[in-house]
Parts: structure tokens; sequence; C-alpha cells
């Protein structure tokens, strides 16, 4: 049987060294005489072990990891071509625990296949839910989206089948699907994984919501940070046009969906729906007033429907499997499943997809091995730099919105960035202003004038000065800019903040008693 | 004079295969900064002339995004993320390494015109941080002690 190797072309493997890997397999194989097939697939998203090397044998995909290019004619020397015993070893790839104990739902196929092959995205289930979605009505496409639970991913976990709703019933003859792919949240990376590593997913995805609410044209807003999901994107949807998945009389059923990736600029605050919009259309990305919302006036004043990627890629397999196979994972209102990033300072730093439920703790241990430094955690900042900072005794919370809304903390697009205990928490809330003025639109005056006023009054906070005044001043000041900012950027950056401050009020020179005085 | 030629060469065929998309004016100044590296503001005039905006308009786009620029960069430009995940392993060290390396600032391009230095809040690398980026390349895992041998590649690849 042909030999066929597996090395990841996701852009974090490659970071590491995975191309240089791939050559040198590719030549020490030639010098072998040894005939190998070489596929470039996505990631599976256990980054630790990166590069991770997967052989197909008659058991099933075996991986080695991490892989260097000093270690390949060792792997070579030890048969690994037909899944020999290496110090790498890593066992069958399926039976890796931390991707064992995990419910791929979105991310099924994610370091299985090619990225951009669609035979691959069709041999492993790609299309059946657009195939199921156009033997549906408009209204009952909706209605599996409504009755899957799924909410928006990008972190404000709104209900995606209501949104879609909305614009469904808004009669125009123009309407646009518009995929937020503008990233920002440090800490996460899960858009970028399924951009690069199945893109046709989020093609799908988009295109069945084009049909359900009527819209022919959809636009992914891509943050310029992601080259290498620009590329695998543009290379999917030109396949899929070639193959008629995209444009007009989509698999002869008279639907149109014409898509086009868009770059964005570098700017956070574009993350945000309104600002997006007026970016797309050409403008500086100042934030709107709402209403009207988007899904009512929206791109170019028409109705538009404006989803993360994560929610959109999760369409796919709603349509595919029903709405109630999905809404059957999750706890409480946190219907499905959540793709969990987790980064930092980890030891096993990756992509975690589980139900809504487990604990922020049994994260941070069971999946991500404590800290890299082999340091205590001092606290974790969950949701990207708008989120909330959580020492040890919040470790227990269950990952589900409502329980980490009740405790003033942020499940966002999950990310979850760990620190140890060498961290300066006062430092970090410094940096937290300080991102906010780099980022803010500057439309609305909490967020323009409060985040520089915030970083100023930080500097006096870390040198020491006047805390008594200093440290009332700065929750003053929070109190402004979470009542009185136009979006999120203004009305979250209080959250890391205040919670650095409330949690660890020994950083800011601050005792536990003086500092609920003030 | 030749070079303002072929530079208004360039920016017009950029301008007459693009203004008719809806919403044109990124792709344009994304098109003529991939091209030229940099958006000039002697091109600012013919972008606004086309798509009926004034200069201050497009002025006002290019200066609120961060991507954009309107001084020429160095020969490669060097993105180093700032963002928490790259700070909770020993991104601030580094910061302050790299500046001294090359010693400039961000925002700077070396006088040897090689490396410009830019922050960047997040290149999805976070899982193997400090990450930064150099052209469309991503480098994770960054120190103080590879951090030299990856800008020398970068510019063999120069």
């Amino acid at each position: 049987m042909s030999i066929t190797i597996y090395v990841p072309c996701d852009s974090t493997a490659v970071s590491i060294g995975a191309d240089r890997v791939a050559k040198a397999i590719y030549q020490e194989a030639q010098k072998r005489n040894i005939t190998i097939q070489l596929i470039r697939n996505g990631s599976r998203g256990l980054y630790w072990l990166e590069p991770m090397v997967e052989v197909l044998t008659a058991e099933g995909r075996k991986a080695y990891g991490p892989v260097q290019v000093s270690d390949v004619t060792s792997l070579f020397d030890a048969n690994f071509v037909n899944g020999g015993e290496h110090p790498l070893y890593l066992g069958l790839t399926e039976e890796i625990e931390y991707l064992k104990k995990q419910q791929r739902l979105t991310f099924a196929r994610i370091g299985i296949t090619d990225p951009i092959s669609l035979e691959d995205y069709i041999s492993h289930e790609g299309y059946q839910g657009l195939s199921n979605a156009l033997k549906l009505s408009q209204a009952d496409i909706v209605k599996a989206v409504t009755d899957s639970g799924l909410r928006g991913r990008g972190g404000a976990a709104f209900p995606t089948g209501i949104k879609w709703n909305t614009v469904l019933n808004t009669p125009s003859e123009q309407k646009y699907i518009i995929c937020n792919a503008d990233e920002g949240d440090s800490g996460t990376f899960s858009d970028r994984m399924v951009m690069e590593s199945d893109p046709f997913v989020l093609i799908e995805g988009m295109t069945i919501a084009g049909i359900a609410v009527g819209a022919t044209q959809g636009y992914i807003y891509l943050r310029v940070e992601y080259p290498h999901a620009h590329k695998a994107l543009n290379a999917a949807i030109e396949k899929a046009y070639a193959s008629g998945y995209l444009g007009d009389n989509i698999q002869g059923s008279g639907k149109t969906f014409n898509l086009e990736v868009r770059l964005g600029a570098g700017a956070y605050v574009c993350g945000e729906e309104t600002s997006l919009m007026e970016s797309l259309e050409g403008k500086r990305g100042l934030v709107r007033f709402k209403p009207p919302l988007p899904a009512i006036s929206g791109l170019f004043g028409k109705p538009t429907v404006v989803n993360n990627v994560i929610s959109l890629a999760s369409v796919p397999i709603i349509l595919d499997k029903g709405g109630d196979y999905y809404r059957d994972f999750g706890m409480g209102r946190s219907r499905g499943t959540l793709p969990l990033q987790l980064a930092g300072n980890l030891k096993h730093t990756g992509l975690v997809e589980v139900a809504f439920g487990m604990t922020l703790r049994e994260l941070l241990y069971d999946f991500g091995g404590g800290s890299a430094t082999g340091r205590p955690i001092k606290a974790v900042q969950v949701g990207g730099p708008l989120g909330s900072y959580l020492p040890e005794s919040q470790f227990d919370t269950p990952l589900d919105y409502e329980a980490f809304a009740a405790n003033w903390t942020v499940l966002g697009h999950g990310g979850v960035v760990a620190f140890d205990d060498t961290a300066n928490m006062a430092e970090l809330a410094r940096y937290n202003m300080e991102f906010c003025a780099a980022e803010s639109c500057g439309k609305c005056t909490p967020c323009r004038i409060g985040s520089t006023r915030g970083y100023e009054v930080m500097d006096e906070i870390i040198a020491g000065h006047a805390l008594d005044k200093n440290i009332p001043l700065l929750r003053d000041l929070c109190n402004t800019l979470l009542n009185g900012s136009l979006c999120a950027l203004g009305g979250m950056t209080p959250y890391p903040v205040l919670s650095a401050l409330n949690h660890f009020p020994k950083d800011f020179g601050v005792d536990d008693q003086a500092n609920t005085a003030v | 004079m030749t070079e303002l030629n072929a530079m208004e060469t360039i920016v017009q065929d950029i301008i007459a295969a693009l203004k008719d998309k809806p919403g044109a004016l990124l792709p344009i100044l994304h098109a003529v900064q991939d091209k030229l590296g940099y958006v000039p503001s002697e091109s600012v005039p013919a972008i606004a002339k086309a798509l009926n905006l004034s200069r201050a308009e497009v002025h006002g786009v290019i200066s609120f995004y961060h991507y954009f620029r309107d001084t020429a960069p160095g020969k490669q430009t060097i993105h180093l993320c700032r963002a928490e995940s790259c700070q909770a392993m020993g991104g601030k060290k580094l910061e302050v390494h790299v500046k001294s390396t090359l010693g400039i600032d961000y925002h700077e391009t070396t006088a040897d015109g090689k490396f410009s230095l830019e922050p960047v809040y997040c290149l999805g690398n976070c899982a193997c941080s400090p990450a930064m980026q150099i052209g469309h390349e991503i480098y994770g895992r960054v120190s103080a002690d590879n951090f030299e041998s990856i800008i020398t590649q970068a510019e063999d690849i120069a």
C-alpha cells in the first residue's frame, strides 16, 4: 500500500517549523527511494505537539510529535512510514487523550482533511447541510437554527436564529450575509483554524445563511493579520465557484449566492459589527448608533446578517444532523459546543471543543496541564482583552454564558489566557487601558478620553502616588466607561481593569481592607 | 519624475480595476500598499477623485487604520505581538530585546533601511507565544535567543 504522510499547513504549526519538516521528510524519502504521498492537512489543534506528523496505517492514523527537522532521519530509521516505534511516537491520533475527551462538532474535520480539497470535504460529510437546506423552505432553515439553540460565538451570544428571522422577515431587494472574521481578541484563534483548516465549512454555512434569509451576496471581513487564512479562503472559494457551490443556480437549485473576502486593516474596533460595516463600505471604522439594528438596516442600509466564523461554521452540522442533535449538547441556555482556545502560560496549549458545562479548572488542568513554567497559575483572562481576569477562587465556574456573567466575567469567544505568579496585574490593567486608547474609534468621549486618562491614572498607581485618591479615581473612571460608552470596547475595558483591582489589590499597592473601603 | 510617473500609472491601474466594487476604498488602499509598500500622499487626490470623495476623507481612512502607512517602510516589516498571551510568555522582555537589537522604537525604521518595527495586537498564534510576523511569515515561540537568527534568515529571503 502506498504511504501517506500528513504534515499540517496551519500557520501556528508553520510558525514553529512545519514547512521545514515537510520539506525534510520529502527529501529524505527521495533519498531513500521511498514513494510517499505528502498531504498538508490542517492542525488538530494539539499545539504543544506541533509540528505533529501523522502516518496512515492499517490501524488508523498514527502521530509523531513535536517533530523538528533534526528528528527526520531518525524517524525514517525507525520506519515511521509504517508506524514504527520512536521516542516521538504518540500512538493512534484519535486515541490521544486531549483529542479523545473532546466533542468536536464544528471542528469535526479539522486536522483530518486537506483544507482546500473539495473532494476531501465532501467525502467527510461536507455539503450535506446545504443539500438538506435546499430541500427546506426558508422559514424551516431558520427554524432548525433557532431550535439548535445556537448563540453568537463571537462573544455576544445573541441567538443566531432570531437574528436570521429578523432579516428573513425584512423585505428588501438586496440583503447581505457578513462573516465577522476580524478575530481581534487576543488569546483566540478558533476562527483562524476554521478558515485555514476547513474553509469549506464556513463557505457552506454562509451559503445556507444566504438561502435562508434571501441574501445573494456575502462578505467575509477578514483581519489582515491572517494571510494564511486569506489564501486558504480564496482558494476554497474559487473551487466552490468552479463546482457550482457558489454563484448562480447553486447545485441546480436556482438559488444564487456570491461570496468575497475583504481585508480589514488592523483596527480592533472593526470586530464590532457596525464598525465592521462602515469599514466594508470604505469608511473609517466608526461605531454606529443602534437602533437601527443591522438585521433591519445594515450594510449599505440593507438588511444584513452579521455572524462570527464559528457561528456560521456550526450551521452545516445543524442542518445536516438537525437542531435537536446540536441542542442536546451543553447546559442551561448555552447549547451545543464551544471551541475553547488554551493560550498563554499553559503546558498544553491548543483547541478544545467541548459541550458547555465543564469547569474552568478542568479545562486548565485536565486539558491545559497547568502552567508551562511550572509555577502556580495566578490569573486567567477569559474572553479576550475585554474579559475579566479570574483568580483561583473562580476556577470552578462552569463554562456557560450565564454562569460566567453571574461572576462579572465573560466567556466571549472562548479564549483562555493563563498567567503564572510572576504576572503583575496592575501592569496588565495598565496595558488594558492603553490597548483601549490605541484601538478606540474616537466616536464617544468615555472611550476616547477615558482610556488615555485610564492609563495615566494607572501610571500614578504603579508609581505608588496618592493611592487613596487615585484608586477611587480609577473606579470612578471605569464606572463612566462602563455606563457611558457606545460599544463594548469602552464599555468592557473596565472588566479586566476592575477584576484585576478587585482580586489582586496587592499588585496595586493596597491591601484587601483598604481596597474594599474605597 | 519618472518614478512619480511610474507610481501614478500603478495607482491608476489599481483604481481602474477596483473602483466599481461596492465599498472600494479599502480594497484600493490594500492594493496600493501591496504594490508600493505604502500609500503615498501623492496618490490620495487620484483615489479621492475616482471615488467621488474629498481628499480629507481618504486621508482620514488611511490614518484611521493601523495597517496603512503613508511613508515607505524598511525592506522588511516586523510586526511584534504585544497582546496578553505573548505577555504571559515573556513578550515584554522580548519587546525590550527587539527594540535594543534593532536600535529603534515602534513605528520606526532602522538606519540601514532593512527593518521597520510595528506593534500588533494578536496574530492568532497564541498557542505558541510570543509571536511575530515578518512579511507573510509568522514565527512562534520567539525569544531573545532566537530572534537574531530569525531576522537573519528573513534578510536572506528579502
